[in-house]
């Protein structure tokens, strides 16, 4: 009997060892297993050949063919002019959506942080675009875009006492960035609920002690709300840079590019070159750079965050 | 304008406010100034949807009548016939469903698993592993779409649903899947650490634990991973297109935009708007359906991830 009243756990810890662990970490180890299997074939190994074929031309069928840094060369040393085009307007296009997601989001999340009559009415509201993105939110906007579609039903109220009217979005290189610019804001949906649930976690009393210091409604935001809320804007904006620099679907279904590769994306770039034209090696290349150009700026946000960001009271 | 604001701003708290006729009108402007701003942002939020199913609705030619026409005059309920007679559309249906669950179950029982496995136990290079799981969250997809592409032409699978289906079996290996494993491991780490020692104490094995103990518990976070999961797949667009070609396969994103890339390309007269939108709110019914019903669990998963963020 004494053999069964000692406590499992002991028994455990006796059990024999596979390559040096105990059956505890050997268990560990195998529910992490699937994950590793995974990580391997479909991320590290993917990652490594991916750079290894960009220095090749390789267009899937017939040989590859070794060129060393060529690929990287014809890309940066501007011979590919749609390249370029294509690294100006998602730059464009970052520059404006990141900040302008926020902002919009930062000021949503404020209007609902207060003790608002249906206040999950409102959210579900709010948050209903962005479960919608996809294909049907770009064919739903390429019919909001067009010359007399909704957007210019709006626009043509207030500018027609001024004699003008809507711009042909989809149709005009000048406007068709601003109107996919437009159409991305719909979706803000995610980052102002997180910025929502920021919101609620800030103590009321820091507000309280704000007050009896003599400030204003700017001045909480300023001094309690905005310092409180930037690991949740860390955190949105570094998302929201990896995502928006790999913006894709809305280009190709509302305006493959065009017009006039005024909306040509580096992904998109990248589509028409690796699996319209098969050429993998070069399309590997335009990969990795515009990996290189995402990894840059998230490296510059993580060390501007140490300057900015303040995780319970203490930079981080 | 800025007193306007902080007015809204404190316009709920009037319980200590005097009860002073000024008092009450800047009340009554605040809240007045709060709810049309909400009320504005939610107009913008519905419209473009609300125009959507009109739209769907409308007779062909009619679509783009000034100013618009709101509630569709004659109301034609055909077009979603229409729409499902003259394609596949049912097919499409099915594929689309077919992929997102399978992956999703997939994506659900590997992350619990790996999850379950990072939050409990202790093995040599956990924390190593960790980082390297959530740093494949900032790696841009991009990096790795050639050579994928490679390995599924290679193991014949293009043109097959597999490609979109076997990667989530395996616990975020998959690109993105990460953020399930993070989001269920989060979830797990909240919970009392006594039950699965009791547990264990009783002689159980830890896969009893995590089958027996953990996955009940967890409910919200697997729930919450599911609706993202299943919305994920079935929205994705950019998966299907390249290791999709054929029409037996074609998901409803794939067939959406084949439908406005033929029907567009035969002049802007031509091209019928209402089937278009008809298929369209086909899409997105089922996502509606899936967010209305669980509502509770997706909210809380976006804020548990922001949260977790931290």
């Amino acid at each position: 009997m004494a053999v069964t009243d000692q406590p499992a756990v002991q028994r455990h810890r006796r059990r024999a060892r596979i390559f040096g662990w105990t059956w505890r970490e050997t268990q560990g180890f195998l529910f992490v297993l699937p994950w590793l299997f995974g990580f391997a074939i479909f991320i590290a190994g993917p990652f490594f050949f991916s750079f290894f074929v960009s220095l090749t031309q390789w267009r899937f069928i017939g040989d590859l063919k070794w060129l060393g840094l060529e690929n990287y060369v014809r890309l940066l040393s501007a011979d590919d002019q749609r390249f370029v085009q294509a690294v100006y307007n998602t730059t464009y296009y970052v520059v404006f959506h990141v900040p302008g997601v926020l902002i919009i989001s930062f000021i949503i999340a404020g209007l609902l942080n207060r003790k608002v009559r249906g206040i999950a009415i409102y959210r579900t509201c709010f948050y209903l675009p962005s479960i919608t993105t996809g294909v049907a939110t770009a064919v739903l906007w390429y019919w909001v875009l067009q010359p007399n579609g909704l957007l210019n039903n709006f626009i043509n109220i207030f500018l027609a006492p001024f004699g003008a009217r809507g711009p042909n979005w989809l149709g005009s290189t000048t406007w068709a960035m601003p109107g996919l610019i437009i159409m991305s804001f719909w979706t803000v949906g995610t980052t102002m609920i997180i910025f929502l649930a920021g919101f609620q976690g800030i103590p009321q009393h820091l507000y309280e002690a704000a007050e009896i210091d003599g400030a204003g409604w700017w001045g909480k935001v300023r001094n309690v709300t905005i310092p409180l809320m930037t690991p949740q804007i860390f955190l949105t904006s570094v998302i929201g840079v990896i995502g928006s620099f790999q913006v894709f679907t809305a280009a190709l279904i509302i305006t493959e590019g065009g017009p006039a590769d005024a909306t040509l994306f580096v992904l998109l770039h990248l589509y028409q070159i690796g699996f319209t034209a098969f050429n993998m090696g070069y399309a590997s290349a335009i990969a990795w750079v515009l990996f290189l150009i995402i990894l840059f700026f998230t490296i510059v946000q993580f060390i501007s965050a140490k300057r900015w960001v303040y995780y319970e009271g203490v930079r981080a | 304008m800025q007193r306007l604001a902080r007015i809204s701003f404190q316009a709920s708290d009037d319980s200590s406010t005097q009860r002073t006729l000024f008092a009450y009108v800047r009340t009554a402007l605040g809240l007045t100034f709060g709810y049309s701003a909400l009320l504005l942002v939610a107009v913008i939020s519905l419209l473009p949807l609300v125009w959507m199913i009109s739209t769907s609705l409308k007779a062909f030619g009619r679509e783009f009548l000034f100013p618009p026409q709101w509630i569709p005059n004659p109301v034609v309920f055909g077009n979603y016939i229409t729409a499902f007679e003259t394609s596949n559309l049912a097919r499409y249906f099915g594929n689309t469903l077919m992929i997102a669950v399978l992956a999703t179950l997939g994506t659900v029982i590997s992350s619990s698993l790996v999850a379950f496995g990072f939050a409990r136990l202790e093995f040599f290079g956990k924390r190593v592993l960790f980082i390297i799981l959530l740093s494949t969250l900032m790696l841009p997809g991009i990096v790795t779409l050639v050579p994928t592409f490679v390995l599924f032409k290679t193991l014949g699978w293009i043109d097959t649903p597999l490609p979109l289906i076997v990667p989530w079996w395996f616990g975020g290996g998959a690109f993105g899947g990460a953020f399930f494993v993070f989001l269920i491991r989060q979830f797990m780490l909240q919970l009392p650490r006594e039950l699965d020692e009791a547990a264990l104490v009783d002689g159980a094995s830890y896969f009893r634990i995590y089958w027996r103990i953990m996955l009940p518990l967890s409910k919200p976070a697997l729930a919450a991973s599911a609706i993202f999961s299943f919305i994920h797949h079935w929205n994705d667009f950019l998966n299907p297109l390249i290791f999709l070609n054929s029409e037996e396969w074609r998901t409803l994103a794939l067939y959406l935009r084949f439908f406005l890339y033929t029907e567009a390309g035969g002049g802007a007269g031509l091209t019928r708007w209402n089937l278009m939108m008809a298929a369209s709110v086909v899409m997105l019914v089922p996502v509606l359906v899936i967010f209305f019903s669980a509502q509770r669990y997706f909210i809380r998963g976006v804020a548990l991830t922001g949260i977790a963020g931290r």
